[in-house]
């Protein structure tokens, strides 16, 4: 037998737990709050029948309800698709250009836009669409191919040197390693740093303007101001897709570069090339 | 190692029949009911006009359109602090009022005693007052059982649907929302919660009661935390009252005399007549001082049981403070009722501080009831409370019809342009709060030096239609080579201007420039 202890005060048995001298009483619980937990254990037990719940050998039951997190978002979805509807048909149909004379459809490809770049684009331009060396900031107002909405939407559409869209953007840049003798390239490399850096060697330079002039002005112009048709950049501005020292510059000249863009064309929907073309074009440099 | 309990692990709820009674108190709780319940039941149907393209409902939460709307106030769901303010006033005045009078929000003002009360006040108008329930209680289920019952029941559902009715009308336009109900037209949200309500306020008013207060309600034990001795609560003058009994005022001047005989011959023993306050719960009564055992003296107490009849928590507040007690004071009406009779001042049973019972006891006058309640303790209660009210009241009154918050994008933090120059991008939401469409002029500080653009614009208007919210995208740009565009960051507002109002409102950011590359 175990001692069984009384408080003095009430005379009502204690449990024999004691904190700081204060015991514990041990008054019987409400009969109500008994019944309470039979009806949350039947209520489990319901529960477990009526909702997906015990784990079996693969997967789990998948309860009387047929109730599924998938299967509702996938009605959501579809929900929300019907609501959508209407704005996606005006989407698809509206000339581009003529997107933001509707602000309602403007801001609805924005943000619709924004949700197709951070699932397909961010992973190469970045989740604020800042770019990275080698893939351009879209976010500024320098364009390798144009920067009106149509031309967007084209290259979204179509790529950029991939094999798989026949419409895809092209050029290619031959490599002047095979071409031209190193110090032909330093020249040349120093020519292009003159052109936006104030800092160069003026006989080099001009050494190089030369060599610019003979191999290189026929794509970039003789100004060096670039050309969309053929997405030969600009390099007398102040940005540089894969960098503008003369380490870099001197790579590029010496082996190339073959920048790859995916055709979007057979992956998304009309409305979400759209979508993201008005949301690419929205970031700040749109033409 | 067995235990062989002496007594179940469970207990049947002991079924509790207050009487009726008459008092002060009482009288003053009825019209806390009626005002409590008619602010409860009667705001959503206040109107108040605020235009065209808002609600004209005096008290609304629009969880849908996110707004909520109190008379002339309109709260935006970025000034939730507002509710949040209110939330810790509540919390400091219900700390203020436990401190100074105890559970008084228990005893008057608790929707749980307010609701109880009123379902009381049924059951006793059905069924008739506290001997004739009790009879009732004990009676076979017969016709005339069942007939009381089912009207009783009746009469609490229907006051239970009028009040998860009366919830849901806070959440939409009222008459709108009780067409679609009777016309079963309304949101599917709306009858769950009826259900819900209904289900909670018949079950809790009709048959859970003080189990509510009493085993799932947190705030009896934070508020009996909260109270100390100079905190007035209901208690028994037990000095006064003790000992009990029945025949005291027959025997009163045999009492008396013996009294005076006892005294004179125990010159000193003073006021050791009479037994210490008993504790809470205290299973035997102090022993009596032995002078006591022979005399014919009593207390006031005449032991009618009047207080422990009236108590809808069933309890004898005799026995001392007790966690079940709410302070609802009909104990000290059932008592001064009894005291006016028998020829005693009231007050035998009353609101007291228990810091005054050794001056009491004693014979001396308590403290006065305003130096118990002006304390530092209530003082910097009420000091805190008026502080974050006059603190909510300025910020309501400084809020401008027009806002503006700003978000620098920091993804990238800069972009240099093909000029060299140096941009930042912010997501600017104006906020027209106004009940009419405006445009608002962007602009900013040290214009010199940065220029600022809109995104999709040619000009700084942006138009904001009534009641809502417009992200912009907002470009400021350094020149090429300028201290801000070579710099670390520089300070610059941003401004935002009604033009038709002529109200602004602005915010400061930062600009970022090239910094250390």
């Amino acid at each position: 037998m175990t001692e069984r202890k009384t408080d003095d005060v009430t005379g009502v048995e204690t449990t024999g737990h004691s904190w700081d001298g204060i015991e514990e009483l041990n008054n019987p619980l409400p009969r109500w709050w008994l019944w309470t937990l039979y009806l949350t254990i039947i209520w489990g037990i319901g529960y477990t029948i009526a909702y997906p719940a015990w784990p079996m050998i693969s997967g789990a039951t998948s309860g009387v309800l047929g109730w599924s997190t998938r299967a509702n978002v996938a009605a959501e979805i579809t929900e929300h698709e019907g609501r959508n509807a209407e704005l996606v048909a005006q989407l698809v149909a509206v000339d581009m250009p003529a997107l933001p004379q509707d602000p309602d459809l403007n801001r609805y490809a924005i943000a619709r836009g924004g949700a197709v770049f951070r699932s397909n684009c961010s992973q190469c331009h970045g989740s604020g669409a800042a770019g990275a060396k080698g893939y351009p900031n879209l976010l500024d107002d320098d364009w390798l191919w144009g920067g009106d909405i149509d031309t967007i939407m084209y290259t979204v559409r179509h790529g950029i040197r991939n094999t798989i869209d026949a419409d895809a953007h092209y050029s290619e840049m031959p490599a002047f390693g095979d071409i031209l003798e190193p110090a032909d390239i330093d020249a040349v490399v120093e020519h292009v740093v003159s052109l936006s850096s104030p800092t160069f060697d003026a006989a080099l330079a001009e050494a190089g303007a030369v060599v610019f002039a003979d191999n290189c002005a026929a794509c970039h112009g003789e100004a060096a101001q670039g050309d969309r048709t053929m997405g030969a950049p600009n390099l007398a501005d102040a940005i540089w897709l894969y960098g503008g020292d003369r380490e870099t510059l001197h790579n590029t000249v010496e082996m190339s570069r073959f920048g790859v863009m995916p055709p979007w064309g057979p992956r998304l929907k009309e409305a979400d090339i759209r979508a993201v073309s008005a949301y690419v074009h929205s970031l700040g440099g749109g033409e | 190692m067995t235990t062989q309990p002496d007594k179940p692990l469970y207990a049947a709820r002991t079924p509790i029949f207050p009487r009726r009674v008459n008092g002060f108190f009482r009288r003053f709780k009825w019209w806390i009911m009626a005002v409590t319940l008619g602010i409860y039941y009667l705001t959503p149907w206040l109107r108040w006009d605020r235009g065209a393209s808002l609600p004209d409902q005096a008290v609304l939460i629009d969880l849908a359109n996110r707004r909520f709307y109190f008379l002339w106030i309109e709260i935006w769901p970025h000034e939730f602090y507002f509710v949040a303010g209110l939330l810790i006033m509540a919390g400091l005045g219900l700390f203020l009022f436990t401190s100074a009078l105890g559970r008084v929000w228990c005893g008057y003002t608790c929707p749980q005693t307010v609701w109880t009360d009123l379902f009381l006040l049924v059951e006793r108008w059905i069924e008739g007052d506290r001997n004739a329930r009790l009879r009732l209680h004990k009676a076979k289920w017969d016709l005339h059982k069942w007939r009381l019952r089912v009207t009783k029941w009746v009469v609490w559902l229907l006051i239970a649907v009028a009040t998860g009715g009366a919830w849901v009308f806070y959440f939409t336009d009222a008459p709108t929302l009780l067409r679609d109900l009777l016309t079963l037209d309304a949101h599917p949200a709306a009858y769950v919660t009826i259900a819900i309500l209904t289900a909670t306020t018949f079950i809790f008013g009709g048959f859970l009661r003080e189990q509510v207060c009493i085993y799932m309600c947190p705030w009896p034990r934070i508020q009996a935390a909260m109270m100390d001795p100079d905190t007035i609560t209901v208690a028994y003058r037990d000095w006064r009252g003790e000992p009990r009994g029945k025949g005291n005022v027959k025997n009163r001047k045999a009492a008396e005399a013996e009294r005076a005989a006892i005294e004179a011959q125990a010159a000193g023993a003073g006021s050791a007549f009479y037994a210490g306050t008993p504790y809470p719960g205290q299973k035997t009564p102090p022993s009596t001082p032995l002078t006591m055992a022979t005399t014919n003296e009593k207390g006031d107490c005449i032991d009618c049981m009047a207080c422990v009849n009236v108590c809808p928590m069933g309890i004898d507040i005799r026995k001392g403070q007790q966690m079940e007690c709410i302070t609802c004071a009909l104990c000290i009406d059932a008592c001064d009722d009894v005291m006016a009779k028998i020829g005693k001042p009231r007050g035998l049973i009353d609101y007291l501080a228990l810091s005054d019972e050794p001056a009491e006891r004693a014979g001396a006058a308590p403290k006065p009831l305003w130096r118990h309640v002006m304390r530092p303790r209530t003082i910097l209660y009420t000091a805190l409370w008026l502080l974050v009210g006059l603190g909510l009241l300025y910020a309501l009154f400084i809020r401008s019809e027009i806002e503006l918050t700003v978000s620098p994008v920091r993804n990238p933090t800069y972009v240099v342009l093909s000029d060299g120059d140096v941009r930042n991008i912010y997501d600017v939401r104006l906020r027209n709060k106004s009940g009419e469409d405006r445009i608002f002029r962007m602009n900013l500080s040290s214009e010199d030096i940065l220029r600022i653009d809109l995104e999709g614009k040619d000009t700084l208007n942006v138009p904001v239609p009534a009641d809502t919210t417009v992200l912009q995208r907002v470009y400021v740009t350094a020149r090429a080579g300028d201290p801000a565009a070579t710099g670390d960051t520089t300070d610059l507002r941003l401004w935002v201007e009604d033009l038709s109002a002529q109200v602004r409102a602005s915010k400061a950011t930062t600009f970022n420039g090239r910094g250390a590359e």
